[in-house]
């Protein structure tokens, strides 16, 4: 057993223990608040880390601690995929699916490098199979199916393994009648599989079509960077779309709209609180808050099945009068 | 029709430019002394070379085809094809995109929805086509005219030759990506028969979004790629200058995309591209329509919305272990 498992365990034995505590407490609002182990360990991870926007020095467990938001500027740094969902969803309650899809390279792509190597380079520095992992997880004791972007691997681009991932996530959704939460992180679509990789847009719309005729919940969330055919395609189909505070999000990235239209883009152009102020998703969640948002979206989208007054005040705010609630 | 004069010849035609013209100069003196000899057997050389270059034209050589100014666009091939044109105008909320035109014609006394992205030959016309570049209102006039044909039963068929869809600030602001996502969703439920055709460029997401279809066709001599060779290069090769080797790289010419699964069929073109004969290459563009038509009114709507999921759904190449 090496030293990084060592703490690996030690961390789940505590994460155990804690569990059985907040059993025996109960929950709050409903929500269970069962907490992860430390994602951090002080032994293991460099010290500091140096803020990427005010360049703040931080002391690297305080900032994972704190979702990886800079305490001193806001700027919420980019998570892998696995903390993304370690911080999203209920500590245990993951369960992966089609983590043996794996990329092909059908046009035997070589630029300055063959396409095959740049995949297994990728698979090392990113530690995942592919720019997508996909599953089934609990969001505060609701079951949603979860795909969630890795940027690390090629930029998470999107090419046949994720269009196939969401796409067999959102069928097996639709057969388990659960909402559907995809957590875009991408350059756009992966030049290196070519027209195949765009076809990956029509088929990840195509099977939302089907979610949406199944008229179930879909929201997206949109983190840095979020652009071209991952954009145009299933990242802007939401029935709720949400950005992260400052994440670039667009279709045309800002070096090429500025050598076409030959000007100089304003500062927050294509950031969140842009697309917001457009009119283009319904709203910009700060990470610390974003697990209660989505966990609260989820529960107003589905309780309505019943008439009013049916559901023995489960609601939170059942039995308050109006006036209290504002 | 266009006579092989009044075409603009590209720069791999040179050498037959050069050579038909030393024909023509020898016909002129052969006229006075008779020696036809040479004429002739330059006349075969003519050819030669001629059936050597068509044949075997390189990606980068089919993308300048496919981007030739005089090259069909979708409302010359709509002009052929049908003895009617009612143009729609309008996404009914701001602008009329003249980058994305679309209206009703008429085939074999049947009513189609005709869409397509529209180039102009000249500054002018590019002022108001946007190079067919469409902005966010024009695949929106797309939508409308996609919900129209479905209400009224009428077979949608979409001309696409675009560069791809505009990168510019107010299409940003106007959401381009939710325009073209929308497209690709609803597309994909439609019940009426979709036949799309890739006459020139398919310039990526912008083409697409007018591109899901039951059958894909493209003309002999067009592209379609997730990004053009010269962005690609700019990427991969970090200089556009390598626009050629991204071409091949990308497999984007119709003979790929057929052996990639893609498309459904090659419609001919004449030797050089169908600028040298717009009327005989929409003849063989009607034919393909009819016959994919007439395949796909055999079935039900509900089979229709399948036939076209299905084949989206199969898209993609991966090891699954
Ligand atoms: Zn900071």
């Amino acid at each position: 057993m090496g030293l990084k498992d060592f703490f690996k365990n030690r961390q789940l034995k505590k994460a155990e223990k804690l569990q059985g505590k907040i059993a025996l407490n109960g929950s709050v609002n409903g929500h269970d608040i069962k907490t992860p182990p430390p994602i951090c360990d002080d032994v293991l991870c460099s010290l500091w880390t140096k803020c990427q926007s005010c360049k703040e020095l931080l002391y690297t467990s305080d900032l994972k601690k704190n979702l990886s938001v800079c305490k001193n500027c806001g700027y919420h740094h980019r998570l892998t995929s696995q903390e993304r969902i370690d911080q999203l969803v209920d500590y245990g309650s993951f369960i992966e699916i089609d983590e043996n899809v794996l990329p092909d390279d059908p046009l035997n792509f070589v630029d300055l490098k063959p396409y095959k190597d740049r995949l297994k380079e990728a698979a090392k520095s990113s530690g995942v199979k592919e720019a997508i992992i996909t599953g089934y997880g609990n969001i505060n004791n609701s079951p949603v199916a979860l795909g969630v972007m890795e940027f690390q691997y090629i930029g998470g681009s999107m090419g046949s393994v994720v269009g196939e991932k969401i796409t067999r996530l959102v069928e097996s959704a639709i057969l388990k009648r659960l909402p559907v939460i995809l957590i875009s992180s991408s350059g756009g679509a992966r030049m290196h599989e070519g027209i195949l990789s765009l076809m990956q847009m029509a088929k990840t719309s195509s099977a939302l079509k089907s979610l949406h005729e199944a008229k179930l919940l879909y929201i997206s969330l949109l983190t840095e960077p979020t652009f071209g055919g991952v954009t145009a395609s299933f990242a802007m189909l939401g029935d709720i779309i949400m950005a992260e505070p400052q994440a670039r999000i667009g279709f045309a990235g800002r070096r090429v709209i500025e050598e076409t239209i030959r000007q100089k883009l304003p500062k927050d152009f294509q950031t969140a609180e842009y697309l917001l102020e457009n009119g283009q998703i319904d709203m910009v969640v700060p990470r610390t808050s974003l697990k209660n948002t989505i966990c609260d979206l989820v529960r107003l989208h589905k309780q309505n099945h019943k008439p009013i007054g049916s559901n023995n005040g489960k609601g939170i705010f059942h039995e308050m009068p109006i006036l209290a609630r504002i | 029709m266009k006579t092989e004069q009044d075409v603009i010849p590209l720069d791999f035609e040179k050498p037959l430019i050069a050579l038909a013209k030393q024909i023509a100069e020898l016909e002129e003196k052969a006229l006075n002394n008779g020696n036809k000899k040479i004429v002739n057997d330059l006349k075969n050389q003519y050819e030669k070379v001629k059936s050597q270059i068509y044949k075997n034209l390189s990606p980068i050589e089919k993308v300048k085809i496919a981007r030739h100014v005089q090259r069909p666009y979708a409302l010359d091939y709509i002009q052929l094809i049908s003895p009617i044109w009612i143009e729609l105008h309008g996404d009914r909320t701001g602008k009329d995109d003249s980058a994305m035109v679309g209206g009703l014609i008429e085939i074999d006394g049947q009513t189609l929805m005709a869409i397509g992205t529209q180039k102009g030959r000249n500054i002018k016309e590019n002022q108001k086509r946007n190079f067919g570049m469409p902005s966010p209102e024009g695949y929106r006039k797309a939508l409308r005219l996609f919900y129209h044909a479905e209400k009224f039963n009428m077979p949608v068929i979409t001309f696409i030759d675009t560069p791809g869809a505009y990168p510019g600030l107010e299409a940003e602001a106007h959401n381009q990506s939710q325009a073209i996502a929308m497209n690709l969703r609803e597309l994909a439920g439609l019940t009426v028969p979709v036949i799309a055709v890739v006459t020139g460029e398919g310039g990526s997401g912008g083409a697409l979004a007018v591109g899901v279809a039951n059958r894909v066709l493209m003309l002999e001599n067009s592209v379609y790629s997730v990004i053009s060779p010269e962005g690609c290069a700019a990427i991969l090769w970090r200089t556009r200058d390598k626009a050629k080797e991204a071409a091949e790289a990308l497999k984007i010419t119709a003979q790929d995309l057929l052996r990639l699964g893609v498309i459904d069929e090659i419609i001919p073109e004449v030797e050089g591209g169908a600028h040298y004969n717009p009327s005989l290459t929409s003849q063989c563009l009607i034919a393909a329509i009819k016959k994919h038509l007439s395949e796909l009114q055999k079935l039900t709507p509900s089979e229709v919305k399948n036939d076209r999921q299905d084949k989206i759904r199969k898209m993609g190449a991966f090891i699954s272990v």
